[in-house]
């Protein structure tokens, strides 16, 4: 007994803040979400158990449920693969024979670096506002913008451009990922004749299978979380006409405008589960189309 | 002589595969250098189109307020240095109390981070402890957790113990290793290390604690030098946890006063707020020119293996 303390005693000295901070930060708080779930709360009265009435509630009768998740998955649908074309894309640019990529790199990771910043929420804000930069690029062309900000139907449309322009991040793990596919593999292709498409459907997208996996998951669960620029761009309140009414910012105003928390804790729950049903799906279905290097032989 | 024979025709089949791979060689980078070109002409264009919005931003700062919108060019036609000084006064408070708010939340938090991240990390990839699986894999889980299941009753806890409108919910999870990524980041660079390091100092009677203060951290400062970076610009830029926390203006982060511009709306300041957004990512930026090498290994590493 004091040999098994001996031996354990010192880890668990370095592991205490983490042990403090997951039991207190983590298990404490997910255990009373899921409490606070089933209740309704509003943080001066005690919390009062209501079953399951939050999330018949939810599913049944409200629509600003509906249309955060619309948005949301919208939004996912959109971004996250246009974000991921763009990194790929460029990364393959910039993998080959470039003696000037660190500049280029730098210049591209740098919106992404920004990206959270309330600075860039403000300037994108600008950029498509109705008398912004973009539409007098536009007009230059001679033809008459939109107000995109303030215009339902295309609002939403700006933060996956914002999303775009901040494919930095998975462009930087792509490069890495390039880096590793052996280059004999090219060469070889090029001696065989292989076209260029063939190489990079043949060589490319296989060996980076893993890689572009990896960026998915990542970049999906980011993108479900994605708050702080929907909630600059829509003034906070998911505007104009609930087009921006991302998930989080929903959930926000839920708990934090109107203090409904058991309902605001009901949507975390929600969140959780579709991000966990995603990332699960993700790996069930990455065996059919991701092949690990150690897994051939 | 049959040997030689067959040598022979080895011989010329290497020298003939040469001869092929030397043309398609030739061919290969005859294209490559037209290739290249193009390339170079592709990618200054996207870099311009990248840049671009961060350029009109610098030079709005600097335009006087009517020419801000109605001209693309970003040369300004005279350089105004007021949107700074009248933007630094614009709120209630000076953006002197909001830069020393945010500098005192992110230094705690980055310390706190290197801290806890690092004492957590050095038990996952150096000891021997009975559930040392269990507790790395209830680790791990917490590094799915969407951030908004714990966010209610966190509040609700902090609100309870009197630190809202203070910096402790900011700061104090740090101190507790709430951000796994940094721990699961160090545990993948102390793992590389020699293992015979520890054993040597062990028998030359060192405590875990001497091995990981005089052996593990002098050794992992690239890794210690990301996760400090990072940790810095996530928490400069983070707005969600100080828009619950903190109320009173004078405690306010840069990214919250940024904000209040937004709200003052129709006192159309827009040259005094782009000059304050561009002040609040300047930090950020230093950082990133100075450390580059660091952050982009850290984006490329973490999590790869």
């Amino acid at each position: 007994m004091r040999r098994f303390f001996a031996r354990n005693a010192p880890a668990y000295v370095f592991l205490l803040p983490w042990l403090i901070g997951f039991f207190l930060l983590a298990l404490g708080p997910i255990l009373a979400s899921l409490y606070l779930s089933f209740t309704r709360y509003d943080m001066v009265n005690v919390p009062e158990w209501v079953g399951l009435d939050n999330y018949v509630y939810m599913f049944t009768r409200d629509r600003r449920f509906w249309k955060a998740l619309d948005v949301t998955f919208t939004y996912v649908a959109l971004a996250v693969p246009a974000r991921l074309i763009m990194a790929l894309g460029v990364a393959m640019l910039l993998d080959k024979g470039l003696r000037t990529i660190g500049l280029y790199r730098a210049i591209f990771y740098l919106p992404s670096l920004l990206g959270a910043s309330i600075a860039i929420a403000i300037l994108w804000r600008q950029l498509f506002a109705a008398d912004g930069v973009v539409n007098q690029i536009l007009a230059t062309f001679g033809i008459q913008g939109a107000s995109w900000i303030t215009n339902p139907n295309t609002s939403l449309y700006t933060l996956v451009i914002l999303a775009m322009w901040q494919f930095g991040s998975p462009m930087l793990i792509f490069l890495a990922g390039l880096r590793g596919i052996p280059r004999d593999l090219y060469e070889a292709a090029e001696i065989d004749g292989t076209p260029r498409w063939r190489q990079f459907t043949r060589i490319t997208l296989p060996l980076l299978a893993p890689v572009i996996f990896f960026n998915l998951v990542l970049q999906t669960i980011d993108a479900f979380k994605t708050f702080s620029s929907a909630f600059i761009i829509s003034n906070g309140t998911g505007a104009p006409a609930d087009s921006l009414l991302f998930y989080t910012v929903y959930l926000f105003n839920e708990a934090f405008k109107f203090f409904r928390m058991g309902y605001a804790s009901a949507l975390a729950w929600v969140l959780l589960i579709i991000i966990a049903v995603f990332t699960a799906v993700a790996f069930f279905t990455s065996k059919y189309w991701v092949h690990y290097e150690n897994e051939r032989d | 002589m049959k040997t030689s024979a067959t040598d022979l025709d080895l011989a010329i089949q290497v020298d003939e595969a040469a001869r092929v791979a030397h043309a398609v060689k030739l061919r290969r980078d005859r294209r490559e250098r037209n290739g290249r070109i193009l390339k170079h002409v592709f990618l200054i264009g996207v870099s311009c189109v990248m840049l671009y919005p961060l350029f009109w931003l610098l030079a709005s700062s600097f335009k006087p307020e009517n020419e801000i919108f109605g001209s693309l060019t970003l040369w300004p036609s005279e350089f105004r240095f007021d949107n700074y000084t009248a933007g630094w006064n614009a709120l209630p408070k000076s953006f002197t109390v909001f830069y020393m708010n945010s500098a005192i939340v992110t230094g705690l938090s980055v310390i706190g981070n290197l801290v806890s991240c690092s004492f957590a990390a050095y038990a996952f990839a150096r000891l021997q402890f009975t559930g040392r699986s269990f507790f790395f894999a209830l680790m791990m889980m917490t590094l799915m957790i969407p951030y908004h299941v714990v966010l209610i009753p966190q509040y609700v806890q902090f609100l309870k113990l009197g630190w809202v409108d203070t910096y402790l919910p900011l700061v104090v999870p740090r101190f507790l290793a709430s951000d796994a990524f940094f721990i699961f980041l160090m545990v993948q660079f102390f793992r590389q290390l020699p293992r015979e390091l520890d054993e040597a100092a062990m028998i030359d009677g060192c405590s875990p604690f001497k091995i990981y203060w005089a052996i593990i951290l002098p050794l992992s400062l690239p890794a210690m030098g990301t996760a400090a970076i990072f940790s810095l610009i996530w928490v400069w830029e983070d707005f969600l946890a100080p828009l619950i926390y903190l109320n009173d203006i004078k405690s306010y982060t840069v990214p919250l006063a940024l904000r209040l511009f937004l709200d003052q709306e129709g006192k159309s300041a827009y040259g005094q707020m782009f000059a304050m957004s561009v002040l609040s990512l300047v930090p950020v930026v230093i950082f990133f020119v100075l450390f580059q090498k660091m952050i982009v290994r850290g984006i490329a590493t973490s999590g790869m293996k």
